[in-house]
């Protein structure tokens, strides 16, 4: 298991190192920050002094060595724009994104699951494939465009619920959320419906699936021939085996959850790390573009190594070492 | 998690005034019966009926449609905006009513689907012959270049497509050529994934010992033998993939990293719009967004169909 | 099993609260009569106001802050810190500071407060836009007494006092080794440590990319401002903005897009208040180069050298239309570089008249009776409309023969596309920091000239040395009145030799809800001074 967890460790390293310098460079050639920063009113000298100050008159291989060398100690630099170090913009504003891909992801689940239970009791009733078909729906509907009618819908035509950004949030244990507060919750539950819905529609293809073939089981039948009450079988013997396969693909869905959000805070003006990145990249802000990433994807081996630990305790059968490949 | 496929138990074929390809009575080819069991489910020969529909109308672009939107002598922004069902000086009505520029939106939604079909589906294309290759090389090889294949594949698809494409399109800049090289990049992976798992199956089979002690050559058996065994999770991969392209594009585009003005696609068309959607000049939005939403879920019902049929077994 | 139920439930509960919250909205909208919140287009990069040199920051530093001299809603001087100032001779000024100002910490203001302020500037760490532009021309400052300063300069500098309204006075006592270094830290103007001022409103919180949070100063020595509590939030996208309105979770927005405005207009619910800004959007044209990169079918030659082909694309565009069509009827059309009325404007010149077919003639005359094929470059994210724009002159010049094509992008890639010459035309907007002619005419048309920092934005490279001396001039003469017609004359030049093609200046506009009133700023700036209660 230690050994498992090291090699995984180690490539994952390897993986981090190779993107961030591919996007380092792959942005040192997009232009030159100072073009979009600079005050025009800016003289060629200020424009000359600016460049230096900001690091950028070095050759790009000396820029990269620095940034490595500072990288390896835990600082991957200052962000052009904000003047401050990226890593810390990030983390500031990483509590917000969480958030809402956490609700997102427990609205999914239940919805989800509630609905592909239902469709897979009754695949062949007409609620059963209004389910299945509107799960295609839920696949097809891009995110903007929804976060866009939902907006219109729900914020300018209903006027029920804001438009956009974070309601008054609560400090917990340092973290700043807006779980606890109304206000909070109304400008989450939008912008959380938006990012929930494809994966809702995965959960209920994954819950039906699992349904029907968890019906079919010999304990299954037991059960009910045991007299056990229809509600007891389905919420306990059938809801138990079908949480196996949607915990693991959901919980692999988080991390690209994250990355969808750079849409939705997008749409939402959601201050979270997607709508930093959407920013920076506009601002070729490349220290926070490069943190970013390397954040991600540190967050994404993490979130794989926690779905594969949690798989094994859902099903003792399952060891680590198998899920090695 | 394997189904009971209801297209096989049924068997009730109900005939769809747009079904295209009428059933032959006996089932004597898998082609006819693969069609004949696609026939049974009405939402995806609807399906297939839109993009049948869709495909040609985007083929023939310049023919049915009253204005090429692309060529700036045609516009005119003094009948910028007008609503659907205004007369047009240049020709009968605008059905659709005109953007800012005084562009048909009909026509523009019709070159859009053009472009959106065109890089979902080259995209999807590439992404299927380079993916297969790999995904064949490494299953029929095996050893160090498997793994290390497959250990590329896995770091590709580790990294979520939308946020690589962002990137790798802020690198390179707009342009269709662009998009559809991204969108490649993003892909492929699936592809050789799938194809060395059902290779790597089929590989065991006596048909390919057979075809190797003949003396074939590699090419001949990876690709005269092997490949045409690995299709069908292929053709249900792919035919979501198109989907997934041409959503993805769209998404890129309302970024603002996809597709260049000059040549807008869907996305790009309900961006551009939805700035007067609050104006209450709904049409340059909506109707490139009902256009878009209708695509993807036709490919996606036929997908889905497809997946029922071939590839029981398959997830997404 | 208990996990799992725990989990669904939770969703439940989460879902439950959230109709609570629903049902809850209507008090969000209402919020205390003395509160004000506005959305942002977009919002600063820190609060360190010597840090970034932007529209944003300088409009967000305006409220914890002074200048020692401010602009009004016109970018005229008025009186700030300083109560008045003289040049004593030609490089020497003289500036009477107030008496009796303190900062939000209780420090007292006098002249070491500027003497340290104007030190600082040059001492910002990483700062990616520096205000030394402002600092540069100054030889050496001296506190005559506490509320005495003299400035001395290196050179005859008559907009030194508006170049001082561009800097945050902050308070020597409060900064001096509060970062432990030589000089204050941004982080710590971030922080709200050292976001001390004597301005009207006092720093409350700041969370980057939610929320700027100020409260007001009873102190302030310019009298009580109206706000108790002024909340800044950012939303970027133009439509989320404008349904933060509708919907009442801000109560002011800026720049709500034009295509909204004749909507927001109609509504009885919302107020629309718009201003002509100080920016010009306007074509440059390749006017250097022999083998210009974005023409064809000239034979190699660069059609833009010639005055004639110049005068005819200006013929060509109806500027009406763009302004009417494109921008909703919320800008000017522009027939020079700054607005008639503002300092150094030729109230002479007039709009060029719509004239397609004296375009063509002129073309035939310049020897392109057939056009020519013509790249335009043009941001899609810097300016409002850009690219709409730029796709409309595109039509305008496809009809009088010269086949155009649009090149857009965003602004960083179009920035470093066009500051290496690979536009024969392009497109882009220059506003005028300064308020007055000559700040559009050294950056847009002077020679470029890094010793005396003229042309840094001319990358059509025009050059005319009639235009460069009577700048040259002008930057020398203190005198305001020489100084204007002497401005005037160079703008007169310029344009009729059709060096820059000057298009529309921009209208700005801010929204309100009901009951409020905005008083629209040239320089763009959107500010909870100028939100007022409407009688």
């Amino acid at each position: 298991m230690l050994v498992y967890l090291i090699r995984r460790l180690g490539q994952s390293a390897l993986v981090l190192v190779v993107m961030a310098v591919l996007v380092f460079i792959g942005i040192y050639a997009i232009g030159n920050p100072v073009d979009v920063l600079i005050s025009p009113e800016a003289d060629l000298a200020e424009q000359q002094a600016t460049i230096a100050r900001l690091g950028l008159d070095r050759p790009l291989w000396e820029q990269l060595w620095l940034f490595l060398v500072n990288a390896v100690q835990g600082d991957l630099g200052r962000s052009f724009v904000h003047g401050v170090p990226a890593l810390r913009l990030i983390l500031e504003r990483l509590p917000a994104t969480l958030e809402l891909a956490l609700v997102a992801l427990v609205v999914a689940l239940s919805v989800g699951v509630f609905l592909g239970l239902w469709a897979g009791l009754k695949p062949d009733a007409l609620l059963g494939r209004s389910i299945m078909t509107g799960s295609i729906l839920g696949f097809s509907l891009p995110n903007f465009w929804l976060g866009l009618m939902l907006i219109l819908v729900f914020a300018v035509l209903l006027q029920w619920l804001p438009a956009g950004g974070r309601g008054e949030t609560v400090d917990l244990l340092g973290i700043r959320t807006s779980l606890f507060t109304l206000d909070g919750l109304s400008h989450l539950l939008l912008p959380a419906i938006t990012l929930a819905l494809y994966k809702t529609s995965l959960v209920i293809r994954l819950a039906r699936a699992g349904t029907r073939e968890v019906v079919l089981q010999d304990y299954v039948k037991f059960a009910r021939a045991k007299g056990l009450s229809p509600s007891r079988v389905i919420y306990v013997h059938v809801l138990k085996n079908i949480m196996i396969p949607v915990v693991t693909v959901v919980g692999l869905e988080l991390g690209s959850m994250i990355a969808f959000a750079v849409v939705t805070e997008t749409v939402f003006a959601w201050p979270g790390i997607g709508k930093l990145l959407i920013d920076s990249i506009v601002n070729l802000d490349r220290p926070v573009v490069v943190a970013y990433l390397m954040m991600t994807v540190f967050i994404f081996i993490l979130i794989n190594l926690a779905v594969d630990l949690l798989y094994s305790l859902l099903d003792p059968r399952v060891r680590l070492s198998e899920a090695g490949a | 998690m394997s189904e009971p496929d209801p297209g096989l138990s049924s068997g009730a074929v109900v005939a769809e005034p747009e079904t295209l390809h009428a059933p032959p009575p006996r089932l004597s080819s898998p082609l006819a019966r693969l069609a004949l069991d696609f026939c049974a489910s009405r939402p995806a020969v609807a399906g297939l009926a839109v993009i049948l529909v869709v495909a040609v109308a985007a083929i023939f672009a310049p023919l049915i449609v009253p204005q090429n939107p692309y060529d700036l002598a045609q516009l005119d922004i003094m009948d910028g905006t007008l609503p659907p069902g205004s007369p047009s000086y240049a020709f009968g009505t605008y059905w659709l009513g005109t953007d800012v520029q005084g562009r048909d939106m009909l026509s523009a939604i019709v070159y859009g689907l053009r472009i959106s079909l065109l890089v979902g589906s080259v995209s999807v294309a590439f992404a299927l012959v380079i993916g297969s290759a790999v995904g064949l090389v490494a299953a029929f090889f095996g050893g160090g270049l498997d793994s290390l294949l497959m250990r590329i594949v896995d770091i590709q698809l580790s990294f979520p497509a939308i946020l690589v494409a962002l990137i790798l399109l802020a690198i390179f800049g707009n342009g269709v050529d662009k998009v559809i090289i991204a969108l490649v990049i993003v892909q492929w992976a699936y592809y050789a994934r799938a194809v060395r798992g059902s290779a790597l199956v089929e590989r065991r089979k006596e048909y390919i010992d057979a075809a190797v002690c003949l003396g074939l050559g590699t090419r001949r058996v990876l690709f005269g033998h092997l490949l045409p065994n690995c299709l069908p999770p292929l053709i249900v991969i792919a035919t979501v993939q198109v989907a997934h392209a041409v959503a993805l594009e769209a998404t890129l585009s309302f970024l603002g990293v996809g597709v260049p003005i000059t040549e807008p696609s869907l996305g790009l068309l309900i961006a551009n719009g939805f700035e007067y959607m609050m104006s209450g000049r709904y049409w340059i939005s909506f109707f490139p967004g009902v256009a878009l939403v209708v695509v993807i879920v036709a490919i996606n019902l036929v997908g889905d169909r497809l997946r029922d049929l071939l590839n029981p077994r398959l997830q997404r | 099993m208990n996990r799992i139920l725990a989990a669904c439930a939770g969703g439940a509960f989460v879902l439950g609260l959230a109709q609570a919250a629903l049902s809850g909205t209507a008090l969000v909208g209402t919020a205390l009569a003395d509160d004000l919140t506005i959305g942002l287009a977009s919002e600063p990069s820190a609060l360190d106001p010597h840090y970034h040199n932007l529209t944003p920051n300088n409009a967000a530093w305006q409220h914890i802050f002074d200048g020692l001299i401010s602009q009004d809603a016109k970018q005229r001087l008025q009186p700030g810190l300083a109560v008045a100032w003289k040049p004593l001779d030609a490089t020497t000024w003289e500036f009477d500071l107030r008496k009796g100002v303190t900062f939000h910490d209780g420090t007292p203001f006098d002249a070491e407060d500027v003497i340290y302020t104007i030190r600082r500037i040059p001492n910002v760490a990483n700062s990616p836009s520096s205000f030394t532009i402002y600092t540069k021309s100054i030889a050496s400052m001296e506190a005559k007494d506490p509320y005495t300063l003299i400035i001395k300069t290196e050179a005859p500098r008559p907009l030194l006092p508006t170049e001082l309204s561009n800097l945050a006075i902050i308070s020597k006592e409060t900064c001096e080794g509060a970062s432990g270094g030589d000089w204050p830290k941004t982080e710590d103007f971030n922080s709200g440590t050292l976001a001390v001022g004597t301005g009207p409103y006092k720093f409350a919180e700041f969370v980057k990319g939610d929320r700027l949070v100020l409260t007001r100063n009873d102190d302030y020595w310019g009298g009580k401002p109206t706000w108790d509590k002024v909340t800044f939030k950012p939303i970027s996208s133009d439509g989320p903005r404008v349904a933060a309105l509708l919907s009442g979770d801000v109560d002011v927005i800026d720049n709500p897009p034009t295509q909204d405005l004749p909507r927001l207009k109609a509504d009885k619910n919302i107020n629309v208040y718009s201003g002509l800004s100080n920016r010009v959007i306007y074509l440059h044209m390749d006017q250097f180069a022999d083998d210009t990169p974005g023409v064809q079918g000239t034979n190699g030659r660069n059609p833009f050298k010639d005055k004639r082909v110049r005068e005819a694309v200006s013929k060509a565009i109806d500027r009406k239309a763009i302004v009417e069509k494109i921008m909703g009827g919320v800008a000017v059309a522009a027939e020079q570089l700054l607005p008639k009325g503002m300092f150094g404007a030729d109230p002479a010149l007039e709009v060029e008249a719509y004239d397609p077919a004296g375009a063509r003639k002129l073309l035939a005359e310049a020897g392109y009776p057939d056009g020519f094929k013509l790249v335009l470059g043009t941001p899609n994210d810097r300016y409002i409309n850009d690219e709409k724009v730029a796709q409309a002159v595109a039509q305008f010049l496809t009809r009088v023969g010269i086949q155009t094509t649009v090149d857009a992008s965003t602004k960083s890639v179009f920035f470093k596309r066009r500051n290496s010459y690979e536009f024969s035309m392009y497109l882009a907007g220059w506003g005028s920091g300064t308020g007055e002619m000559s700040s559009p005419l050294r950056a847009l048309v002077a020679t470029p000239d890094k010793e005396k920092g003229y042309g840094g934005t001319n990358r059509g490279r025009y050059s005319n040395p009639a235009v460069d001396a009577k700048i040259d001039e002008a930057l020398q003469t203190l005198d305001d009145a020489g100084r204007e017609k002497l401005l005037q004359e160079a703008s007169d030049l310029v344009i009729k030799d059709y060096g820059i093609l000057p298009l529309h200046y921009e209208v700005t506009s801010w929204a309100t809800r009901k009951g409020l009133a905005y008083e629209p700023r040239t320089d763009q700036y959107t500010s909870a001074m100028s939100v007022t209660q409407a009688q």
